[in-house]
């Protein structure tokens, strides 16, 4: 394996004519993730193109597209767990609060930056351990605390009634609704100041998808949300933006009303109406 | 027509009674050294020493005690290098290396037990100038380090991708994932490949011959000869008398029970009934 390219593949920018083209983004000093001139590429397969874009803090922004457009793959690149895969290889600029994510200590950041993904995987351990995870790794804690903690996590993500009596049982024991909010009390539980969701509620049925949904609004308050979605209607009804992506690119980010209701380019429009994709 | 039903019954039967060969081959064994050995076993048998040749009677303790700390000796020294192994193999090292050192851990696996028994004898007998429990194990180490690296590696790369990204999306290290997250989730599928690997040292007689020598006695220590019970069946099955011959059977049925109790934990351990007790 490539360590140098992997440990920091936005450093290695193969391209100096994409810098030099590289649109200088809007000034919104209030972006809690700023992207501007993102390229990716697996292998020699290029991926996204050119993306810039700004998160506003403490909203939900949806990411919208056809399959493979590239929005999950975008969204991974916020907390760089796209480093995992081998030979992937990114040019442009994302920052956290105005900090080169791609610089930071990926260990740091994915603290900062939580993840939920598509499939829920609770670890093979109690629900307890699931939720202490994340602040176990973050140092020795007394036990009160880190039960506190837990306990606080499980309520933001609305599950605290339905566990409590069962903490030391196998998160494997839980419904698959259950074991997504679990998932992201789980990611709750470090006090993440970004929580990206990959296609959260993608397999679940409609009654967890409205939980999850509903929890969204009450996680934003402390937390700044980017949730990649496949369903239009969920991405208008939990987000205060939304971007649409198609074939790597992408075509328009704005107000979700303003996405869902008069869009700009006719791209979004056949897609929001259904005419492909 | 007739012909291609008469092919489709012959083939049906001829691989049926294949299928049943394969079966009632272990049955056969089994059977008759119930038959032969059940007669030769008693309590005698676990505890006394075998009995001065001439004399009926005796047992193999000392065989006994002798196997368990040749395989001691395999569980500190030889899985652990598997196991470690089969942990970097499966999630550190790149995927070409990994492709040679799973080659090689096959060709290893492969390799005559006799000619591991040699490298065992040339490394540690002459240079101790001692044949020795210490030996034997290291031989039947050597044996059990592909077969734990391999099953090792197998289960790790099992355990769904989802996993690993959980626990990186945490904030975890690669290596903290791996011992927090990945290997407990392995664990009970690396610990059946362990007890079966070790279970099939255990029957090992030719790396023993020249390592662990055998002995009539208890052995007095790590660095002594010592008595097994492979050895022992082939020692008393070539001799030249009758109650031996008894005697023969009786510890390879010993040993064959032993290696059945082996497998049938194993399987209890990986049954999806224990995979909801995780």
């Amino acid at each position: 394996m490539n360590m140098a390219a992997m440990a920091n593949p936005l450093r290695t920018n193969d391209a100096p004519k994409d810098n030099a083209l590289r649109p200088e983004p809007a000034a919104a000093p209030d972006a809690k993730l700023r992207v501007a001139g993102l390229n990716f590429y697996y292998g020699a397969a290029h991926v996204l193109h050119d993306v810039s874009l700004e998160i506003p803090p403490n909203k939900v922004t949806a990411l919208i597209g056809p399959s493979g457009c590239g929005k999950s793959t975008f969204l991974r690149t916020l907390n760089r767990m796209s480093d995992t895969v081998r030979n992937a290889r990114a040019t442009g600029a994302v920052t956290l609060d105005g900090e080169d994510v791609m610089a930071m200590d990926v260990v740091q950041l994915r603290r900062r930056v939580g993840m939920v993904f598509q499939k829920s995987n609770p670890f093979p351990k109690s629900i307890f351990d699931n939720v202490a995870y994340g602040p176990r790794l973050s140092g020795h804690m007394r036990k009160p605390a880190l039960e506190e903690a837990v306990e606080r996590s499980l309520r933001r993500a609305a599950i605290w009634d339905e566990v409590k009596d069962h903490l030391q049982e196998s998160a494997y024991a839980l419904s698959g609704g259950q074991q997504q909010r679990l998932c992201i009390a789980r990611a709750l539980a470090v006090d993440p100041e970004v929580l990206l969701l990959d296609e959260p509620c993608s397999a679940l049925d409609p009654i967890a998808t409205a939980k999850i949904e509903e929890l969204l609004f009450t996680l934003k308050d402390n937390c700044t949300l980017v949730i990649v979605t496949h369903n239009m209607q969920q991405a208008a009804r939990v987000a205060e933006f939304t971007g649409f992506f198609l074939l790597g690119k992408l075509i328009e980010f704005d107000k979700t009303e303003v996405i869902f209701k008069r869009p700009s380019r006719k791209e979004t429009e056949d897609y929001i109406t259904g005419r492909f994709g | 027509m007739i012909w291609r039903r008469f092919v489709n019954a012959f083939m049906f039967a001829l691989t049926g009674v294949c299928t049943m060969l394969t079966v009632s081959v272990l049955f056969f064994i089994l059977g008759y050294l119930i038959y032969q050995g059940g007669r030769s076993l008693s309590w005698d048998f676990f505890t006394k020493l075998p009995a001065p040749v001439g004399e009926t009677g005796g047992g193999m303790a000392n065989a006994i005690v002798g196997s368990g700390k040749l395989l001691l000796i395999t569980i500190l020294l030889g899985v652990p290098v598997g196991f470690l192994g089969g942990v970097y193999l499966a999630e550190f090292s790149g995927a070409a290396f990994a492709s040679v050192v799973r080659y090689t851990a096959d060709l290893l696996n492969g390799v005559p037990s006799i000619v591991i028994g040699i490298l065992a004898y040339a490394l540690v007998v002459v240079r101790a100038k001692q044949f020795s429990t210490f030996a034997g194990g290291f031989a039947l180490s050597m044996m059990v380090i592909p077969i734990t690296l391999r099953s090792t590696e197998q289960f790790l790369r099992a355990v769904p991708n989802t996993l690993r990204e959980g626990a990186l999306a945490l904030g975890a290290s690669k290596s903290r994932a791996v011992v927090t997250v990945i290997i407990p989730a392995a664990m009970r599928g690396i610990l059946t490949g362990t007890i079966l690997g070790v279970a099939r040292v255990a029957g090992e007689t030719a790396p023993l011959l020249f390592t662990a020598f055998g002995n009539r006695y208890w052995s007095p220590g790590w660095f002594q000869p010592t008595a097994s019970l492979p050895m022992m069946v082939y020692t008393y099955a070539i001799s030249a008398y009758e109650d031996w011959h008894r005697q023969a059977w009786a510890a390879g049925l010993v040993l064959l029970s032993m290696m059945l109790v082996a497998n049938i934990a194993a399987r209890l351990i990986l049954s999806p009934k224990g995979v909801q007790r995780a």
